[in-house]
């Protein structure tokens, strides 16, 4: 994409984004709901496919593109961006990565479109971040496959078309082998979906758990045709870094916000008769955080580029995913404690942040889990140095 | 239908105007400059007239060059074409000599319809629409905070924006219709708008293209003069009243000293 287009782009963005979304924040809040014709303009500016190329109808940015698109979306409540984040990223990129050219033609431009809200069905109750311990399989019935087996906390499962299933197909492969992605559409006889989760933050992005009774779906379902059959967790691994990347630019886009409401406040909030950003121990915080921000910043443009041009598709997203979202996390925390009081009070911006900035170091894979995956591929290539 | 929409740049709203001190004229480069806010309500009229009854959108400014900018995001919003007067010799153009220029320019666009905002945010005139329909001879509506054309009985008819209400008036085509902020919500570019934009058609016209002469326009012979400009005084701090029983009273004597009551 031209630089000058792309620029333009993340304007429309930003505007959109401060204009239309930041001032309906409470409200989002306060009806765990995204406001419809926040989606239709949302779908209609082009945001549920900006990941997915144009020959899709989509826009196809570059990782490097998209995290700076991913800041502007960071800047308001993460359940807007969470609202099209996943047919942009792990369960469009399933298609992309694993599908035949017939399913792509066929699927991914109701996905880009918005037409399709996309879901991404891999965390089980015992099978999360590592899902290698997958226990919903898949077996072969005639020309077709029946899947038995449940799935947790499944982003947009309330509102999905259409669900991205992965499961066992051969019970005797080892861990990770033997896992194949199936597409399967709503309202589909056995797929049921639970109640909505009560979670701690980012209201209005909805998540439940995935029920599949018997399942039964043709083998036009099955992501890559009969190839794709035991290399699911394959797809899984490369669309999950991609949106490890994707989650870190949205862990600064969240971190530039709650700066700038740091710094507003600190200037403003007035205590003996100075404002408080006068005092030099709410200097420190501010400047911490904001050296957080740069950090982050820094760190996941770095890493977008070397995604970008195949030097580090492993531990690069890793590192950025894990960094940026303990730093936003510290940011958060420092936000509330330098509003003091009124931090800790619902209605106030930074408050509801504090809450929505703690998932990012739970979901698409634990800091604790980012560590190993950092950790084990150095010792790897290190062992393959040696060998 | 053919429609032609009117847009400027202007410097952004929120920013600190200020005269630039070589001549008076509106200072472009110390600040951001973008599309007059509520020009975005004329295109996107300009745009579901477009989609209800077919035909063309064609984006008309005058500006230094770097208003292209301002043109393209007309076309990415979804315009089809543009014209763009621009020349050296336009530089300090008053109202009536800009609207001399655009005047001859939209005529040889021959439109069923011209589309204008109310004002524009830099000098907030507001007589542009005016000055258009007089000079292109065509009947003018304003304040529209709603539009209705009928291409086939050849009218358009609105709502005029009223205190206590609305008027109905319509008019022959061809018209000029002047709309108001609360007419509609203009659209934000899409992605594939945007990539578009760069290549709809765009014709950049000078004074002699355009069959003015360059002593009809521009500074020296402007019609208007600046002589002087004075920044606006810092807001003074407020005064409080307290209410003693007599805070009617109190505030109804501030109002008096200040004449608004």
């Amino acid at each position: 994409m031209l630089d000058s287009d792309f620029v333009e782009v993340v304007g429309a963005v930003r505007r959109f984004v401060r204009d239309r979304v930041v001032p309906l924040e409470n409200e989002i809040e306060q009806r765990d709901e995204i406001p419809a014709a926040i989606r239709e303009q949302a779908a209609g500016m082009g945001l549920f496919g900006f990941a997915i190329p144009e020959v899709y109808g989509g826009l196809g940015l570059s990782m490097s593109e998209e995290v700076r698109l991913v800041f502007e979306l960071g800047w308001t409540t993460p359940s807007f961006r969470s609202m099209f984040g996943t047919n942009n990223g792990i369960a469009g990129h399933v298609l992309l990565e694993g599908a035949t050219d017939a399913q792509k033609k066929e699927y991914l431009p109701r996905i880009a479109a918005g037409e399709w809200t996309a879901s991404f069905a891999l965390t089980e109750a015992e099978a999360g971040s590592d899902p290698s311990g997958l226990a919903t399989t898949a077996r072969r019935d005639g020309d077709g496959w029946v899947i038995e087996g449940s799935k947790r906390y499944i982003t947009n499962a309330p509102v999905a078309d259409v669900f991205m299933v992965f499961a066992r197909t051969d019970p005797d492969a080892p861990a990770h082998k033997g896992i194949t992605a199936f597409m399967v559409e709503a309202g589909t006889p056995g797929l049921s979906v639970g109640p909505r989760d009560h979670k701690m933050g980012q209201a209005g992005a909805w998540t439940a758990d995935v029920y599949l009774d018997g399942v039964r779906v043709p083998a036009s379902t099955l992501i890559g045709g009969e190839e794709g059959v035991g290399r699911g967790f394959a797809t899984a691994m490369r669309c999950l870094a991609h949106g490890r990347i994707h989650i870190a630019a949205l862990c600064v886009g969240m971190a530039q916000r709650l700066v700038e409401e740091t710094v507003n406040f600190a200037a403003a909030r007035q205590q003996g008769g100075h404002p408080i950003g006068e005092f030099q121990l709410i200097q420190g915080l501010i400047a911490d955080s904001a050296t957080d921000l740069y950090a982050a910043r820094a760190l996941v443009l770095d890493a977008a580029a070397r995604f970008d041009d195949g030097t580090d598709t492993r531990v690069g997203p890793s590192a950025a995913k894990y960094f940026a979202s303990e730093a936003v996390g510290r940011v958060a925390d420092r936000a509330v404690q330098v509003h003091g009081g009124a931090g800790y009070i619902r209605g106030v911006p930074v408050e509801r942040f504090y809450r929505d900035a703690r998932l990012f170091r739970i979901y698409e894979g634990t800091s604790q889990i980012q560590q190993v995956i950092i950790a084990r591929q150095l010792l790897r290539e290190a062992a393959d140095r040696a060998s | 239908m053919n429609i032609v929409v009117t847009v400027k740049q202007v410097p952004d709203t929120w920013a600190e105007k200020k005269l630039d001190a070589s001549d008076r004229t509106t200072d472009r480069k110390s600040v951001d400059n973008v599309m007059n806010e509520m020009d975005e309500y004329g295109v996107e009229e300009a745009l579901r007239i477009k989609e209800a009854h077919g035909g063309e959108v064609t984006v008309v400014t005058m500006g230094p060059q770097k208003a292209v900018e301002t043109i393209r995001k007309a076309l990415s919003m979804g315009a089809d074409k543009a014209v763009h007067l621009t020349d050296d010799a336009l530089h300090g153009s008053d109202a009536l000599q800009t609207s001399k220029a655009l005047a001859k320019v939209i005529a040889t666009l021959s439109p069923d319809l011209v589309i204008t905002a109310t004002e524009a945010s830099d000098a907030r005139g507001g007589v542009m629409g005016a000055l258009l329909a007089e000079r292109l001879g065509l009947p003018q509506l304003t304040l529209a905070r709603k539009v209705t054309v009928d291409p086939a009985a050849g009218t358009v008819q609105i709502e005029r924006q009223a205190d206590n209400g609305y008027a109905l008036v319509e008019a022959s085509l061809p018209a000029v219709v002047g709309v108001v902020e609360k007419i509609n919500e203009p659209r934000y570019p899409s992605f594939k708008g945007i990539m578009a934009a760069k290549k709809k058609p765009l014709t950049t016209l000078g004074v002699g293209e355009a069959g003015l002469d360059a002593s009809e326009v521009g500074l020296a012979s402007a019609g208007s003069k600046v002589d002087d400009a004075e920044p606006r005084p810092p807001r003074q701090s407020g005064t409080i009243v307290k209410d003693e029983g007599d805070g009617g009273a109190k505030i109804a004597e501030f109002l008096a000293t200040q004449k608004l009551i």
